[in-house]
């Protein structure tokens, strides 16, 4: 396969940043209750990683590596500036209710991972397929999370209602998301351990 | 005899008191936020039902916007006819102040005068209740879903759980309140609030790295305890979400303060009560697929779920 494809299949699942990494947990548990907020959170986040990825594959040369850190969280910072910006304009809608979780892309730790682990060091156009890949594989995780809590906790389906009643009103609660995430983190366990016979050990702690 | 003279003095000063107490002439103004929705007004006298009852003589309005007015619901009035409580359509904001109109109060069928009602809550039940809130009702781990990464991270043993809850409380509120600063004394006058995240993580990051240098020379003995949680106090998007709600709110120096105080305690609850748990965890039986990471996501929804109970918690 080619590489580049190769690089995007990594981020969706072999190494997809919710449930596999785990890291940035916060936003998969805190915007998912409806697919529209997951989707729209995911695509912000594909934004600022394949910019920052670029960005930092660009510059790699002129960082100097005492001070990359930083570096790097301005790089983030400045474009989570850019999409906090456009989408108020584009939906406002929705922005109004993952505000506060696009301000924090700055914070989430995939973002910076990635840069420090894949931008850093490789050049321009694989850093931004890996980007691209990681977002994906993000945004892929809102989704799944937000259908299931959507569909089990309101009875719709990105607004549509498709049920017709409510099935477990508790998905939606705060409490719902923990639960999903659980459930579809032990069920990937077992595919893996149906597949290969043996149980993989969870990911990095953040 | 000196209990006699004690004595004496208690009851001059009584009569000293009540001598002092203003006459009843015009009623006594006081009001006081009820739910979220009522405003309760105390009128020291029997009023006459049908003036009570009737919404046309109350006028409500927040301080800030007197031309706005606050459209009353329903008006109940108690037993003895000294307590009105109006219920509006909209919540109120507790934390402002609000002012009530009376019209022609009307007490045993003849009209005694008008008044105006102010009502607030004092600067340190809002307080309280900013701090309250954030560590108990709106917990940032169990209802807001922040700092995830940190609180599955370092919750599974109760020592690390407590030596990351004080470092983290630290440096929340000391960063709250230098955001805060800097939010409004360079950002707001230079128009630059746009610039708020960049200039927020960018403070947090520094003065983590300032406290992290200080802290090895002067104190090594506490550096070695608090150390390596310093550098992941960065990663926490509790340490960030404070300090841009803040911004959101336009909230003053102690609003700020108490938020951080508030957030940095519930984060350090979470984490203890989630590390006792794991603790357990450990010698349990968990299915197979279960273990580590998804047996405490399902710990830490069912905690969820416990804290669901503190929302209609309200004290001050």
């Amino acid at each position: 396969m080619n590489r580049n494809l190769q690089l995007i299949w990594n981020g969706l699942i072999p190494e997809n940043p919710i449930f596999r990494l785990a890291l940035s947990l916060c936003p998969s548990v805190a915007v998912t209750t409806s697919v529209k907020n997951g989707l729209m959170l995911g695509l912000a986040v594909v934004f600022v990683q394949v910019f920052s990825s670029c960005t930092v594959a660009l510059f790699r040369s002129y960082i100097n590596p005492r001070i990359r850190i930083p570096a790097y969280v301005l790089i983030i910072a400045l474009w989570v500036s850019v999409i906090d910006m456009i989408l108020p304009v584009v939906s406002p809608a929705v922005y109004k209710e993952v505000a506060l979780f696009v301000k924090l892309i700055v914070a989430f730790a995939i973002i910076i991972s990635r840069l420090e682990l894949f931008a850093s060091k490789e050049p321009f156009v694989p850093s931004f397929f890996d980007g691209f890949g990681m977002g994906i594989g993000f945004l892929f995780g809102l989704c799944l999370i937000g259908a299931i809590r959507e569909l089990s906790g309101a009875g719709t389906l990105y607004g549509f209602d498709v049920l017709g009643f409510r099935p477990l009103l508790v998905m939606i609660l705060p409490a719902g998301g923990f639960f999903v995430i659980g459930f579809i983190m032990a069920g990937m366990n077992y595919i893996e351990y149906k597949l290969t016979g043996k149980i993989p050990s969870a990911g990095g702690a953040h | 005899m000196k209990t006699l003279r004690l004595v004496s003095t208690a009851i001059a000063i009584v009569i000293l008191l009540l001598a002092s107490m203003p006459a009843f002439a015009d009623f006594a103004l006081k009001g006081s936020f009820e739910k979220d929705k009522s405003i309760k007004l105390f009128f020291g006298m029997p009023v006459d039902e049908t003036w009570a009852t009737n919404k046309a003589n109350y006028t409500v309005y927040e301080k800030t916007d007197p031309d706005i007015l606050m459209p009353v619901e329903s008006i109940a009035l108690d037993a003895p006819r000294t307590t009105v409580t109006l219920t509006f359509k909209e919540p109120l904001n507790q934390t402002s102040e609000y002012v009530v109109d009376v019209k022609d109060l009307t007490s045993a069928g003849k009209v005694v005068g008008s008044g105006t009602f102010t009502v607030k809550k004092s600067q340190v039940s809002v307080l309280l209740g900013i701090i309250i809130g954030a560590m108990l009702i709106n917990n940032f781990v169990f209802t807001k879903y922040l700092g995830l990464c940190i609180f599955f991270g370092v919750s599974q043993k109760k020592e690390t759980a407590i030596g990351m809850g004080i470092t983290f409380t630290l440096v929340m509120i000391l960063s709250a309140i230098m955001c805060w600063a800097l939010y409004s004394f360079v950002l707001l006058p230079l128009n630059l609030s746009f610039l708020k995240i960049i200039v927020f993580i960018g403070t947090v990051s520094i003065f983590v790295q300032a406290v992290d240098t200080i802290l090895r020379k002067i104190n090594p003995y506490l550096f070695k305890r608090l150390g390596v949680y310093l550098v992941l106090i960065v990663t926490n998007c509790i340490i960030l979400a404070v300090p841009l709600l803040n911004a959101d709110s336009a909230a003053g120096p102690f609003e700020s303060l108490s938020l951080g105080v508030g957030a940095g305690v519930g984060f350090a609850i979470a984490l203890f009560l989630m590390a006792c748990v794991r603790e357990k965890l450990e010698v349990c039986r968990v299915p197979a697929t279960f273990v580590g990471l998804p047996i405490a996501f399902i710990v830490a929804g069912l905690f969820a779920l416990a804290f669901l109970g503190f929302s209609g918690l309200s004290i001050f």
